[in-house]
């Protein structure tokens, strides 16, 4: 994809992206005209009016990239088979439809809103099967154990996303984001897919109570009170160096500096 | 410039506070003038420039340190035995973890004022590091650890050393998820000593990592072996400071014979004393407000974990970043690993950089032939290879420590991972270089707009016309005390004396053969200097400043030796030698 970024600045690339746009145009258009919707039943839990409407927020939005059918483009991968739990993580965390490629899709305010994401996932989902979307009592919180949450979050997600999910680095540019805004949803959703450098953690790896627990650990630690004063971004001892070395050296150089003034010789 | 601008702070006034300080003082004098050792060291002068309280802040932090560790003692359970935690901190009820964490927890939770300790441990623990760093740079660049200090300068970098164990081994204690990690690469860094890495990890760890023991074994360390040692060390070298009288700051009436400041009782008792104070409440204050190390937060040790952004606490962040920067090498001969990317990063840059610190004021002597005492320090820019070098080591220093915050860099400037550690394998080897070459530029123009100085006097910024229309700036004359302090170069290294070829025409036999040629050669480099301008009696490299020469400093010329004690019956005296009219000057 790389060629892509390279070239796209040049201005044949302008002309060259037009006439690919018409020759797809054309060659779907001949499809949907020939078979009509190709995928329409095959998702008996959304009704087709939602799958059709989704189908048109789809075309409108994200076909660009991901081409007319899903069915990917040099600029976007295929959709088909990646599950409504996938379009609604990447939508309703405001990283689709993407503004421009850059190492990795950002977490922004979502453009479409909840009914319309569901609509595409229900598309998206028709073209054949992934994950669904999680309901309400498989991402609640109730009765969740956190500590065993924070032993699972420790051990699987830390080593990305820090102990307490405040993010980290990884390689290329690319990085473990905070997961301060994320919701319930949202963080079982990206379990599900692996968006990006994050691995799959299916229910097999780590069971739904398991990731419920692990919910439970990530929403409440954000909320958790910090007994002993600031955070200092609870990011570990590099903070607290920096606090050290600024708030405790710095000011007993100050006062340093004030016990042995002297007074001034009056010229 | 704070040396300056002094006036003799006691000298000028007596305050109601003076008053009662001075009563007191004739108090004690009263009953213990038999005790003529009290005397002599209530009357010990200490000079007055921030500089000197650094150490005092690594002192006193030591004092937290033991009295803040003492009370952990009594609620810290060294112990691997593993329990399930049902205590008060509810979200980790039901997981299983060592005695160690859940006694951490229980200090944390449960134990009255007990995380405030915690907190304090803690920070004290950073800042006694920091002030022990900040301490070293100054007597390194100050030149104080010159003949006769080089024993305390030895010792410091003991000190030194003893406070990183103390504080790794500290921080593992508590059996966290971070100490953990921390504990996890020591392994490999011991494992990765060719043959006997294994049986020495075993030997430590009593088994395979991390087992049951080495909790217990570090405890002891921490609490008893290493603050034992400091102990001594600490006390050691303060003995040895207080024997051997501080150094001074270059300044009017300031020579290598006497020390000029105020008598320790009773202002410079009242000022430490405050000092003591003033650590404590920043401590205080740091550990009240600020959260360090959230055990609670990191979870217990979990063999199969590792956050993001663990590091360890910032004293070790060099070792850290050296790892990070050095490349994967590793050798596989005779059925044994040599982990070149553990043990070279691991030993090799803190090998040199203690080693080094230690040989330094031997190598300087040895390149300079400086056979002299020194008592009075030297400004900075005045030797300014010295400076440079240092500069260049802090710079090659602190890319390591940076790089081993790396990734919690690349995350919050949003840099790539890799870029970093590419940045810093370049910048570990260049900026050194660039640090030394600018350093010793700036300090050598700085030595140039000081001999500028002397010869012309101040720019007042008052531009006058002469009667032929030409326009000059007005130039005030250099009060004297400011003079005393441009023109203190005595003590900066000696070049090597021209007796290189005496008049035999035969070459010294010191400076003959190739050894003797790098000694000239390297003596070149650290003594290069701007000079003086000549007429006011320094332009070469005087060894007249506090040898009676040349009349600076002449009201204490003729003291018979280094005045340890004041020359009169109270501060005040030597207090008032250093004040106004000194005629003796220029
Ligand atoms: C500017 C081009 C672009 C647009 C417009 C766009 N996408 Fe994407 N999309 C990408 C790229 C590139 C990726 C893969 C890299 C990534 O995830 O950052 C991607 C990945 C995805 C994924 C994850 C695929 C997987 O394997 O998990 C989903 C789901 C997705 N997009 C849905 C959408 C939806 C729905 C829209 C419209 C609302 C949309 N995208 C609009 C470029 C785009
Ligand atoms: C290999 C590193 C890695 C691991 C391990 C990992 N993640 Fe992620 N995670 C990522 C990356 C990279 C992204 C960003 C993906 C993107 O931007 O498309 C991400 C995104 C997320 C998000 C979305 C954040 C947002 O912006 O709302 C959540 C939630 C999340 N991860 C949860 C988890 C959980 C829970 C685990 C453990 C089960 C985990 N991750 C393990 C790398 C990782
Ligand atoms: C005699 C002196 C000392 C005693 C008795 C002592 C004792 C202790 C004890 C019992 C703990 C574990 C309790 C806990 O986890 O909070 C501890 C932790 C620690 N000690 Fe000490 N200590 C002493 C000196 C020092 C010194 C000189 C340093 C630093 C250079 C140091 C650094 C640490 C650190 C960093 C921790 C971890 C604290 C934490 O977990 O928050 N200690 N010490």
């Amino acid at each position: 994809m790389s060629w892509i970024i390279a070239r796209r600045r040049r201005p044949v690339a302008g002309y060259a992206v037009v006439l690919l746009g018409l020759i797809a145009v054309g060659v779907v258009y001949a499809a949907f005209t020939t078979q009509g919707s190709p995928a329409s039943a095959s998702s008996p839990a959304a009704s087709s009016r939602e799958t059709a409407v989704g189908r048109q927020l789809f075309v409108q939005n994200c076909s660009s990239c991901h081409g007319l059918l899903a069915q990917g483009t040099n600029t976007g991968p295929s959709l088909i088979g990646v599950g409504a739990a996938a379009v609604d993580f990447q939508v309703s965390t405001g990283r689709m439809p993407l503004k421009e490629i850059e190492a990795q899709a950002q977490r922004k305010p979502p453009v479409l809103n909840t009914a319309q994401t569901h609509a595409i996932a229900a598309y998206i989902s028709s073209l054949g099967g992934g994950p669904a979307i999680p309901g309400a009592s498989q991402v609640s919180t109730q009765g969740a154990d956190t500590g065993l949450g924070q032993q699972l979050f420790t051990s699987n997600c830390a080593q990305c996303h820090n102990f307490v999910g405040a993010g980290g680095a990884l390689t290329q540019g690319k990085y473990a984001p905070a997961l301060t805004a994320s919701t319930p949803t949202q963080i079982y959703e990206a379990m599900l897919t692996g968006p990006e450098a994050m691995p799959v953690f299916n229910d097999t790896t780590i069971t739904p109570s398991e990731k419920r627990d692990m919910i439970a650990y990530v929403t409440e630690t954000r909320s958790a009170p910090n007994p002993g004063g600031f955070s200092l971004g609870r990011v570990g001892p590099v903070t607290e160096g920096l606090v050290g070395w600024i708030g405790g050296i710095g000011a007993l150089v100050l006062s340093a500096l004030w016990i042995t003034a002297k007074r001034r010789v009056h010229e | 410039m704070t040396s300056t601008n002094e006036a003799p702070a006691g000298a000028a006034g007596e305050g109601p506070v003076e008053k009662v300080l001075a009563g007191t003082g004739t108090f004690l004098d009263d009953r213990l003038h038999a005790a003529k050792s009290t005397r002599t060291l209530l009357k010990k002068v200490f000079p007055d420039h921030w500089t000197f309280l650094l150490g005092e802040i690594a002192l006193y932090s030591f004092i937290i340190l033991l009295l803040t560790g003492t009370f952990l003692t009594l609620f810290f359970k060294p112990s691997m035995t593993s329990l399930v935690y049902h205590g008060t901190y509810s979200r980790l009820d039901g997981v299983r973890m060592s005695e160690a964490y859940a006694s951490t927890l229980n200090i944390s939770f449960d134990v009255r004022g007990g995380l405030l300790m915690r907190q304090i441990h803690h920070w004290a623990a950073d800042l006694f590091m920091a002030a022990i760093m900040a301490h070293m740079i100054r007597i390194f660049f100050t030149g104080a650890y010159r003949k006769p200090r080089e024993l305390n300068w030895l010792i410091g970098i003991t000190l030194f050393t003893l406070g990183m164990l103390e504080g790794l081994f500290g921080y593992s204690l508590p059996d966290d998820l971070l100490s953990g990690a921390g504990l996890r690469i020591l392994e490999g860094v011991i494992l990765g000593i060719p043959i006997v890495g294994t049986y020495i990890s075993f030997f430590l760890f009593g088994g395979q990592f991390p087992g049951m023991d080495i909790i217990p074994r570090l405890y002891i360390i921490h609490v008893l072996l290493i603050p034992g040692l400091l102990l001594a060390l600490i006390t050691a070298h303060l003995f040895l400071m207080f024997h051997q009288k501080h150094t001074q700051m270059p300044g009017k009436g300031r020579t290598d014979k006497n020390v000029v400041g105020q008598p320790l009782y009773p202002y410079f008792m009242a000022k430490t004393g405050a000092f003591f104070f003033f650590v404590f409440g920043v401590l205080a204050l740091l550990s009240a407000l600020a959260q360090i190390n959230p055990v609670w937060l990191y979870g217990p040790y979990n063999p199969v974990a590792m956050s993001a952004g663990s590091q360890p606490d910032f004293y070790m962040g060099m070792l850290e970043g050296a790892l990070r920067i050095f490349p994967n090498w590793s050798w596989n001969l005779w059925g044994h690993t040599f982990a070149w990317n553990v043990l070279i990063p691991a030993l090799v840059p803190l090998g040199l950089l203690f080693t080094g610190a230690a040989l330094w004021p031997f190598l300087e002597r040895w390149i300079t032939g400086d056979q002299r005492e020194h008592h009075v320090n030297d400004r900075p820019r005045n030797a300014a290879t010295r400076t440079a070098i240092g500069i260049a080591v802090i710079t090659w220093y602190g890319i390591m420590w940076l790089e081993g915050a790396n990734d919690v860099i690349a995350d919050h400037f949003q840099i790539s991972l890799y870029t970093t550690t590419e940045i810093a394998r370049y910048a570990v080897v260049i900026g050194p270089v660039i640090a030394y070459i600018l350093t010793k530029r700036i300090c050598l123009g700085l030595q140039r707009k000081d001999a500028a100085t002397l010869l012309h006097g101040y720019e007042t910024g008052i531009i006058q016309m002469r009667p032929n229309g030409e326009y000059v700036e007005l130039h005030a004359p250099v009060p004297e005390e400011e003079r005393a302090v441009l023109e203190a170069r005595t003590t900066a290294p000696l070049p090597l004396e021209a007796g290189s070829d005496d008049d035999s025409g035969v070459p010294d036999p010191a400076l003959r053969g190739p050894v003797g040629k790098l000694r000239l050669a390297l003596n070149r480099v650290v003594t290069e200097s701007v000079p003086l301008p000549v007429g006011n009696g320094h332009g070469t490299n005087g060894h007249g400043n506090g040898h009676g020469g040349n009349g600076h400093g002449s009201s204490v010329a003729g003291e018979p030796e280094r005045a340890a004690v004041t020359s009169g019956e109270d501060g005040k005296t030597l207090l008032g030698r250093d004040s106004p009219e000194d005629p003796g000057e220029h």
